[in-house]
């Protein structure tokens, strides 16, 4: 039985972000599928009353004083960009707005 | 299957009324007015040099963590506390997934199911309208208030407009990535009818206000300190199922809010009168034109794989911490209006003027710092108004203050100046001359006291004036007007015109 | 023998400049500031001057910390220019301890991976047998400490990184509690298993790197704010094991575990029980389930952590043919700058926290995760700390593994659980399997910031291997110059 189809891989590279070439769809979606089925194994588990952990360690409240401190200087920001154009980072033009 | 469609045919306002209940949500993001970031010690100064209030945080870049900003946690409770909710005893942050250019991480560090606040309501005053309609007093019950921080600025280049579309590329500054936001979110507000326009307005106007008072944002919509999305759905009048929604978005400043959400309604409804179903889609509002247009339709990519944010642990705030921060809550506005009106004796239309002049500050301080309420309303709300608006400034920030009016009035009603006086040495102040004493003493404004110069110039004029003293003296008393003027004129301004009337008349041998 | 620091880094570099084209340990070797580094902890000795313990003493630091000024790759086509503007907490640390860093070491891409053969730049061969793995992530940085290439070494362990290219190549490797090193400044994979730590050529020696890069980092909201566990005391202080108690793990070896891999591990425990430690069976009966909660929590955390290699602001950016848009350069750009293993477990990430699945498969491996926390929890109850071996295998082939993501994975499965539950984990060497002649490790496992009980136990069971087998395990390796010949 299928758990992940190509067509499910295709839409979840889009959503990630990836273009995936053909070759590349082919031969992912049959690991993913495999890794996908036994990842699954989890439900196995009874777990209803069980609460989720999100972090190992129990920590609460850890916040900062609201103190100015230095920012990297222009140059320093924009030093690993692709693209640069007056202080600001270049990018390719945008589809739409969010 | 109806046809589904996001046309921009509209019905007139009254009519869709006859025929559809509007739903409203509205979501408002207000920046925080913190020193530094939500995660970050960059600070938040607005207009500064692109890209140099940025850190690896804000960044983004490979490594950085985030540290969340104690102050903006805090100012989180108290805008929860002020809107009535419920403070949660844990929460978490959670990050949402989306690529943008302008998002530094592609995810945005903001709450999902667990929000710092929940469940409350603030109570807002509609003012009665031009066609009749009652003031009256709309609850408005809040979903929920979370933090979450601000994006980057795109601004697009090339194309001929200037915006998104046919844009060649577009360049960032990070400066605003990482800002505190406050998303407020209301439940649905059902039952306002054809005043749902203004009541979303108001609503926006009182949640401005309480924010101001609380002192957590700057809250200058125009700035986009306060912005707003609205969610508008119809449904059949009778009805109780709410149609389909469209969220306009960022609609900012309190008269876009009315004429935005009065917009989406007649749209709606021509699209239902059609018998076809409402996109469900973001739209743009135009301000220029009064009409929004079609954005985005929800889609797969719509995916923001909320999860809680593994790089920031819990917020568990204590009771006794939500208690100390209670204490520190201002009045509530609309309240503290109540209260100020009564104690100043102002009619609802004088309070009215106070509150759009925004004024109520400036009055209550210059009426603390000693002056009558009524003369403080006159200056702030007339002269000094006039000239804030005609220099484009807000009202206080003409360099006089409270304590200048107050002293001001004090040398009115003592008798030393006249109101035209009183304005010139206004003017001396505006111009930075000091003090209105020292404005008074330089500029050699005084009225006359010595009542000899004063006599001489009555007993010129009443000479000089034969006619007019005979129709005083044959009843028409009112006619001591012209002399008064010409008294005044005589004394270049410089004497107190009700002392003048005294002096012509007891001159002429008439009872004042 | 004295020696200065400059000699000291010297003969480092020299031996890196003469092995490491064997090897491919290091991506990136920074002579000049490790000898100015040197020359000035010199300068300052010789001027009478307080030195840190560990002034002058060389170490290379894992591709993963962020270091000022020096490239910073995570093994990735997509960083290959990437040159940080800030130190990592820890790399700080290291200055501040004024010791020379040599360099950075190899791993897998964003360290996904557990033979550093998803390194953007080459494989990391295993010093025993350059035909085989070093293990991974870490394994440049503990291929690097077992060939002499570098006395000590930083490493990352998010399933195991640390642990298990310790236990292949026949050094020391420490995985502290979650939040006692700080993470600030060392590229993420999953941000909630991720952990810093030493590895070494001995126990007392990753005790002394792990007390200068561990303590509590503001700049890390998930830092535990508390001092440092006495690791080095606790590594040098006795010997002698009596009234500890020792569990073994009954869900932890058996089916799947190679012959020499099991025996020295029943050796380990025969020593232990000598040293005066007794020997108590456990049973965690989540633990079966814990790679299965592992591949859905660390893909999907990493899926999002690693979203911010768009080629927007930093990064290899490629450009389709025509007027690509932002998205279409994001796409293609993390297309062709992503190896297959980060593309996999990116999408199986963003499978597991997508719309419909995330109940069924990122929060059932939350509870799992919860389950396995409990069952350490219960065991801590009954034993001072935990011991198993640390990986199911001696090191494979180059190669072998390469196209089975699902085999490669099950490397980790004993490392795993002390990541799920935050707990502190070391391996060290256990002597070496009869059928291949290559290094065993045997993992040791503590509560939750109870840190020096691994150095303790680790240190007297050192010294009693060391005893039996007549020197060290990693004395066994053969040289490096008679491998290449």
């Amino acid at each position: 039985m299928s758990n992940l189809s190509r067509d499910d891989v295709a839409h979840v590279a889009m959503l990630a972000r990836i273009q995936l070439e053909d070759h590349e769809l082919d031969r992912l979606a049959g690991q993913l599928d495999q890794i996908v089925g036994w990842v699954g194994q989890v439900n196995e588990v009874a777990a209803d009353d069980v609460p989720p952990m999100s972090h190992p360690l129990p920590l609460v409240n850890v916040v900062r004083p609201d103190e100015v401190r230095p920012s990297l200087s222009q140059e320093q920001a924009l030093a690993n960009a692709p693209e640069a154009e007056d202080g600001r980072f270049a990018v390719p033009r945008i589809l739409d707005e969010e | 299957m109806s046809v589904t469609t996001s046309s921009q045919a509209t019905v007139p306002f009254a009519e869709a009324l006859t025929r559809y209940e509007p739903v409203m949500g509205l979501e408002v993001h207000v920046e925080l007015s913190t020193a530094t970031k939500m995660f970050c010690g960059c600070a938040t100064e607005f207009g500064a040099e692109p890209n140099t209030q940025t850190c690896p945080v804000c960044l983004g870049l490979p490594g950085a963590l985030p540290v969340v900003n104690g102050t903006a946690v805090e100012s989180a409770i108290r805008i929860g506390l002020a809107l009535n909710c419920r403070i949660a005893e844990w929460c978490r942050f959670a990050r949402k997934n989306y690529f943008y250019p302008d998002m530094p991480k592609n995810f945005q560090t903001s709450q999902y199911d667990e929000p710092i606040a929940f469940d409350g309501w603030l109570d807002v005053e509609v003012p009665a309208n031009e066609d009749g309609g009652p003031a009256f007093t709309f609850r408005v019950e809040i979903e929920r208030a979370h933090m979450e921080e601000d994006t980057g600025k795109s601004t697009h280049v090339g194309g001929s407009t200037g915006r998104i579309h046919g844009a060649e590329y577009s360049v960032v500054d990070f400066n605003r990535a990482g800002i505190p936001l406050i998303e407020i979110v209301t439940k649905p507000m059902v039952g306002a009818g054809d005043r749902a326009p203004e009541v979303a307005r108001a609503y926006v106007a009182a949640l401005r206000d309480l924010l101001r008072a609380l002192d957590v944002t700057h809250g200058r919509m125009e700035q986009g300190n306060i912005r707003c999305d609205a969610n508008v759905s119809l449904m059949p009048v009778g009805s109780e199922t709410f149609g389909t929604r469209t969220e306009t978005k960022n609609v900012n400043s309190l008269r876009s809010v009315e004429r935005a959400v009065r917009y989406e309604i007649t749209r709606h409804a021509a699209v239902l009168d059609a018998g076809e179903a409402i996109l469900q889609e973001t739209r743009h509002w135009h301000e220029d034109t009064g009409v929004t247009t079609s954005g985005r339709p929800k889609s797969d990519a719509d995916d923001y794989r909320y999860f809680p944010e593994p790089d920031l642990v819990p917020v568990a705030p204590s009771r006794e911490e939500v208690e100390r921060l209670r204490a520190t809550l201002p009045e509530n506005p609309a309240e503290r209006r109540r209260r100020l009106q009564a104690d100043w004796g102002f009619s609802d239309l004088e309070m009215r003027d106070v509150v759009n002049a925004g004024a109520v500050d400036v009055i209550e301080q210059t009426v603390a710092a000693g002056a009558s309420p009524a003369a403080a309303r006159k200056w702030w709300t007339g002269d000094l108004a006039r000239r804030a608006n005609a220099d484009g400034v807000a009202v206080t920030d003409l360099g006089v203050t409270p304590a200048h009016i107050a002293e001001l009035d004090g040398l009115v009603t003592g008798g030393r100046l006249n109101d035209s006086m009183a304005r010139q040495v206004v003017d001396g102040v505006v111009a930075g001359e000091g003090t209105p004493t020292q404005v008074a003493d330089a500029r050699g404004l005084e009225l006359v006291q010595d009542d000899s110069a004063l006599q001489a110039a009555v007993d010129k004029v009443v000479g000089a004036n034969p006619d007019i003293v005979e129709r005083i003296r044959g009843g028409k008393v009112q006619a001591a007007g012209a002399l008064i003027g010409q008294v005044m004129k005589e004394m270049r301004g410089q004497a107190d015109a009700a002392r003048a009337r005294e002096l012509i008349l007891a001159t002429v041998g008439v009872e004042g | 023998m004295t020696f200065t620091s400059v000699e000291l880094t010297q003969a480092h570099l020299d031996r890196i400049g003469r092995i490491d084209p064997a090897l491919n340990a290091f991506l990136l070797v920074d002579a000049e500031g490790a000898l100015a580094t040197a020359a000035n902890v010199d300068g300052a000795r010789a001027a009478g001057e307080e030195l840190p313990r560990l002034a002058g003493v060389p170490v290379a630091v894992k591709d993963i910390a962020c270091t000022k000024g020096m490239t910073t790759t995570a093994g990735s086509r997509m960083l290959e220019h990437f040159v940080p503007p800030y130190d990592a907490t820890i790399v700080t640390r290291l200055r501040e301890a004024r010791m020379p860093i040599l360099g950075k070491t190899n791993m897998d891409e964003f360290a996904m991976g557990s033979s550093t053969e998803h390194s953007a730049f080459g494989p990391t061969r295993n010093p025993w047998d350059l035909d085989r793995i070093p293990g991974g992530s870490g394994g440049g940085s503990s291929a690097a400490v077992a060939a002499y290439l570098a006395p000590l070494a930083i490493g990352s362990d998010t399933g195991g990184s640390i642990r298990q290219p310790a236990a292949v190549t026949g050094s020391v490797g420490v995985k502290p509690t979650y939040g006692g090193v700080s993470r600030y400044g060392v590229i993420a994979l999953a941000s909630s298993l991720d952990q810093i730590g030493p590895c070494a050529r001995t126990v007392a020696d990753a005790a002394l790197l792990h007390e200068v890069i561990g303590g509590h980092d503001p700049m890390d909201s998930t830092s535990i704010d508390a001092p440092v566990p006495p690791v080095v005391a606790a590594a040098t202080g006795t010997r002698d094991l009596t009234g500890m108690k020792v569990g073994v793990v009954r869900e932890i070896g058996g089916e799947g575990y190679q012959d020499g891999v099991l025996r020295r591990f029943e050796e380990a425990l025969e020593l232990l029980r000598g040293l005066g430690a007794e020997i108590v069976e456990v049973s965690c009966p989540h633990f079966v389930y814990a790679m299965a909660a592992y591949y859905l929590i660390q893909p999907s955390e990493a899926s999002s952590n690693l979203a911010r290699y768009d080629a927007m602001r930093y990064g290899a950016r490629t450009t389709p043919e025509g007027s690509p848009s932002a998205e279409q350069v994001m796409a293609a750009s993390r297309d062709e700058a992503f190896g297959d293993e980060v593309k996999r477990r990116i999408i199986l990430g963003t499978y597991a926290l997508s719309s419909g699945y995330y109940d069924a498969y990122y929060g059932q491996a939350q509870k799992v995760r919860t389950l396995i926390a409990r069952d350490f929890a219960a065991a801590f109850e009954q034993v001072d700390v935990l011991v198993s071996p640390t990986t199911p295998t001696t090191a494979f082939r180059i190669g072998d593994k390469l196209d089975d993501p699902m085999a490669m994975y099950l490397n980790d499965i004993a490392t795993i659980p002390a990541n799920l539950a935050g707990v502190p984990g070391m391996s060290i060497p256990s002597g070496v399997a009869e059928e291949d002649g290559l290094p065993v490790g045997v993992q040791i496992l503590a509560p939750a910031m109870e840190d020096q009980r691994l150095y303790a136990v680790g240190a007297a069971l050192e010294e009693r291997l060391r005893e039996v087998q007549g020197g060290y395990v990693i004395e066994k390796a053969p040289q490096i110059e008679e491998v290449r010949a």
